[in-house]
Order: C-alpha cells, then sequence, then structure tokens
C-alpha cells in the first residue's frame, strides 16, 4: 500500500460567491463511499487567513529569538488556492486516481501527489 | 541469416517482448533494460560460436532474466533509489503470460498521467528498443533533452507507482484510447518524418504496425483498435512509392500504383470496412477507421483521376462532425479541390487561412500554391509556393516543394 494525498485546489472568490448548501452532503457522501482508503483529510479555512513563516528551522537547537519572519497571506498566492486534502492509503496510482476523480471539487480541481514512505 | 543479422533482427522483433518478462522478474525498469541489453551482448558472441538458436526470442528472454534474477538476488535492497514498480501476480488461468506482461508494458508506457511527448518516447524505447538518440532525431528535438524527459517519466512511474498491469474494463476504454494516440502519433512521426533526410522513418512505422497487432490480437471486437490497425496497413502500403529512387517525394498522382502492397491493402480494407459496417447510430465509427476509410479509397482507386474524390470528401464531413480539427479540415479542402475543381479547392481552403494551428503549416501553402497554378495564377502561386518551402522542415519534402517550382 501506498499514501498519496489528495489536493483540493478552489477557486476561492467563486466559491464565497456561491456556495451550494449540499457541498458537504456530497464531501460526506464520498467520504462514505471511498472509507477504506481515507487515512485523514480537513477543510482548510480561506487563504485569507494564511500566515507565511519565512526562514523558518533556521535556528540551531530551537533557540529563542529566530531569524523567522512572519508575514499575512498565504506562502504562494495563487488564483486557486489549496482549499482542503484528503489523505489515502491505496496499493497504486490507479487506485488512488480512481478516489480522486470522485473528490467533489466544483469550485477547482485535485492534485494527486505520492508520499514517499519514512523508513 | 548470419548470427550478427539474427540479433540485429531480433532486436527489431523482440525487444519489447524481451524486455517486458524482464520487467516482471527486476519490478524496475532500468535495471530491466540493462539486463536486456547485456542479454543481446551475450547472443552476439553465442550465436557466432553455437549458431542461431531456433526461437531467437525464447533464447534472449531465457537470458535476460536470468541476469535480472541474478540482480535481484544480490541487490542491496535498503540501498535502492526508486521504489519497485507495482505489479499483479500472474493471473494462474491466463493463457498468454507473455503477451500479458507485453501488454502490461505496453499500458504503462501510455499512462495518461505522464505526459504525452513522455508515453510517446518511453513506448519507442521500451517497447521498441530504440536509442534515445534515435527519438531524439525523429521529434526534433536534442538528445539531453529526450533523455531527461526518459528519466523523469521513469522516475514517476517508479514514484507515483503507476502500476505495470493491463487495466480492468472500468478504466480500459480511456486507458486503451491513450495508447491508440501514441501509436497513431507514431504512425504519423513515422510516415513523414518532420526533419531529416528520409521521408520516411521505417523503424518507427514497423513499431506501428507491431503496436496495433499486438492490440488487436488483445482486443478483437474494439473497432478503434481495428480502425488504427486498418489505418497503419494502408499507409504503410504505400511506402515503396512515396519516395523515388533518388529519395525524392512522389505524388500520389505519380506513384505507380502496381508497387503498392496487394495483400496489406486487402487486409487492412477489409478491416476498415467491417468497422465501418457495424458502426451506426449511437455507435459511431472511430477517427482511426475514418482516416483507413478514405486511404482505403485512395488504395482501391486504380488511378489518381479514378479516385472517388465525392466519397472522400464524405468522409472527411462525417470525421469532422465527430471532432474538429484544422489539419483535417486542410486535407478536406484539398479532396474537394479534385472532387469539384481547383476553383472550389480554393474557396474551401480560405476560410483555414485564419487558423492559427495552420499558421505554420506548409501543406496550406502547399495546397493553395497548387490550386492557383492550375487556375493559371502563376504570380500567387508562385507566392504561396515559397512560402511552403519556408515552412517546410523535411528535406525531402523541401526538395519536392522546391523541384516544383521550378517546373
Amino acid at each position: 500500500m501506498a499514501g498519496y494525498l489528495i489536493l483540493l485546489y478552489v477557486d476561492e472568490a467563486a466559491y464565497a460567491a456561491d456556495k451550494p448548501d449540499d457541498l458537504m452532503d456530497a464531501h460526506l457522501k464520498f467520504q462514505a463511499a471511498h472509507g477504506d482508503a481515507l487515512r485523514g483529510g480537513a477543510q482548510l479555512a480561506p487563504s485569507a487567513t494564511a500566515t507565511a513563516v519565512r526562514g523558518a528551522g533556521t535556528t540551531p537547537d530551537y533557540a529563542a529569538g529566530t531569524d523567522a519572519e512572519v508575514t499575512d497571506g498565504p506562502y504562494v498566492e495563487t488564483k486557486e488556492a489549496l482549499g482542503g486534502y484528503y489523505l489515502i492509503d491505496v496499493p497504486d496510482l490507479d487506485a488512488a486516481l480512481a478516489v480522486a476523480r470522485d473528490v467533489p471539487a466544483a469550485f477547482g480541481g485535485i492534485e494527486v501527489r505520492p508520499l514517499i514512505p519514512m523508513s | 541469416m548470419t548470427p550478427d543479422d539474427a540479433v540485429a533482427d531480433a532486436h527489431r522483433r523482440e525487444w519489447g517482448p524481451v524486455l517486458a518478462a524482464t520487467v516482471r522478474v527486476t519490478r524496475d525498469l532500468d535495471t530491466a533494460e540493462e539486463c536486456v541489453q547485456e542479454a543481446y551482448a551475450q547472443a552476439l558472441e553465442a550465436w557466432r560460436t553455437d549458431g542461431v538458436p531456433r526461437s531467437p526470442g525464447a533464447w534472449l528472454t531465457t537470458a535476460a532474466r536470468r541476469r535480472a534474477l541474478d540482480r535481484v538476488r544480490h541487490a542491496d535492497v535498503a540501498a535502492r533509489a526508486l521504489p519497485l514498480l507495482v505489479t499483479d501476480e500472474a493471473a494462474p488461468d491466463d493463457p498468454e503470460p507473455d503477451r500479458t506482461d507485453l501488454l502490461a508494458l505496453v499500458f504503462t508506457c501510455c499512462h495518461p498521467a505522464l505526459a504525452e511527448p513522455a508515453r510517446v518516447a518511453l513506448t519507442l524505447r521500451l517497447l521498441g528498443g530504440l536509442t534515445t538518440f534515435q527519438i531524439a532525431k525523429a521529434f526534433l528535438v536534442p538528445e539531453p533533452t529526450m533523455a531527461a524527459r526518459i528519466t523523469r517519466a521513469k522516475k514517476k512511474i517508479a514514484t507515483a507507482r503507476v502500476p505495470y498491469r493491463v487495466p480492468g474494463p472500468a478504466e480500459l476504454p480511456e486507458r486503451l484510447d491513450a495508447v491508440l494516440t501514441v501509436v497513431h502519433l507514431v504512425l504519423t512521426t513515422g510516415h513523414t518524418a518532420p526533419d531529416g533526410e528520409h521521408l520516411v522513418r521505417r523503424d518507427l512505422v514497423d513499431r506501428a504496425l507491431d503496436l496495433a497487432r499486438l492490440l488487436r490480437a488483445r482486443f478483437p471486437d474494439d473497432g478503434a483498435v481495428a480502425g488504427l490497425l486498418a489505418l497503419v496497413l494502408l499507409t504503410d502500403a504505400r511506402r515503396a512509392t512515396r519516395v523515388g529512387a533518388d529519395g525524392s517525394l512522389t505524388r500520389l498522382a505519380d506513384q505507380d500504383r502496381s508497387r503498392w502492397d496487394a495483400p496489406m491493402i486487402a487486409e487492412g480494407t477489409t478491416l476498415a470496412k467491417e468497422v465501418l459496417l457495424r458502426s451506426g447510430p449511437g455507435r459511431p465509427a472511430s477517427r482511426y477507421a475514418l482516416l483507413a476509410a478514405i486511404a482505403a479509397v485512395h488504395c482501391e482507386a486504380p488511378t489518381f483521376a479514378d479516385t472517388d474524390w465525392a466519397e472522400i470528401v464524405g468522409l472527411y464531413d462525417v470525421l469532422l462532425a465527430g471532432r474538429p480539427d484544422p489539419v483535417v479540415a486542410l486535407n478536406r479542402a484539398v479532396a474537394v479541390g479534385f472532387a469539384d475543381g481547383p476553383a472550389a479547392g480554393l474557396e474551401a481552403l480560405r476560410p483555414l487561412e485564419a487558423e492559427p494551428r495552420l499558421a505554420s503549416y506548409h501543406y496550406l501553402a502547399a495546397a493553395r500554391a497548387e490550386f492557383l497554378r492550375l487556375l493559371g495564377h502563376d504570380d500567387e502561386a508562385a507566392l504561396a509556393g515559397s512560402e511552403a518551402l519556408l515552412l517546410a522542415g523535411n528535406a525531402v519534402e523541401r526538395t519536392f516543394l522546391q523541384d516544383r517550382d521550378e517546373r
């Protein structure tokens, strides 16, 4: 078995303008249908709530007073922002794509990324 | 056949099957390729001393698999850079495990998760045994670019776990479509090599024929598969006459039809007819079957003048109704010119001149030049002719256009 992260990219403006009532139902239905494969997932709050941290992890031994810079906004500005994810565990890419095809994604698209196994 | 010729012949015929069987052992494309290369080198030595074996393919498969088993046994699993390919257990009831392996390799190379140019390159390299240099040359790409493309695709297959498998019924239509696209691209690239000194790249057309036959054997009821095989046959049947003895391009009108390959034409025509008869309302004929039918009309005409151009225009209309395509529209306009005269042809070409995808396509200018010449507008014809010359990438086609301008 292998892990894949299914990334849901969303056109936030379109989503905000026309959020359908049944979207959550669609996700619940998807989760029920692919419960065997699902290992986790979440919806993310809009990218306007994101905070970027640049230069993180550069201070030795986690000493206080790092050089990391904190700024408002997502790390990368894109028209379609990351809006959520599902983590799945399936035998191969074909199985991952079969799950990904069913993800409700009316406001954007899906990207499937293989995880590198922790060894 | 000398032993050296036998190795060369086996390279052309058996590379794909030998590699496919070896991949099943190594579960790694690079290692499998190395083992197969070594097996061919071993054959060169062994067949010179011991003679050519009765079944060269089986000999090579055994040699390559033995090397593969050796490597798998001694491999330091922890040191592996890439994960192993995802393979299924061979089905115990599979009557043709070898062909299943070969098809698994085809479907892996043509997986839609790979970029289309990478699918074509992998198919030619892993199934056709072409070198990266040969593939780069056929597609007008620098060799390092092509090498990087192949390496990236192999890495993705391993890391993203593209399975080594013939897809199940649910996925099959879409996956088969992707495979047919690759085979068709190999055919068209081979038939009119986009660049270089030769008009036809035999190695590519041969591979397209092998692949189409392989698919036909496994999917005998698929109309698109049958249509594509018919198209390959009917295209390749005219190979001998497309280029003259001096390497120059011979027009369809001037080709010696007695030198066309009659058995290939018979096989292709029968197939194309079969597919078209099976199509109907709600079951449209595939693009390949329609292209094959057009080729069949050409092949069946005893002379160029006897060509049933109205039938060809009709077939192009059906093709365009299924999927608009500027190149098909251009071919249709040329057929209109032959069916209804050069003025009608020019008229049919006119709307295509604004088509951005045809702006750099030399056939459009060449067709315009031809019709203008037939109408006696020599100055305009010359202008269109030099435009075509400027755009043509293949030396043989360039020489042809040049010669015609000088006449």
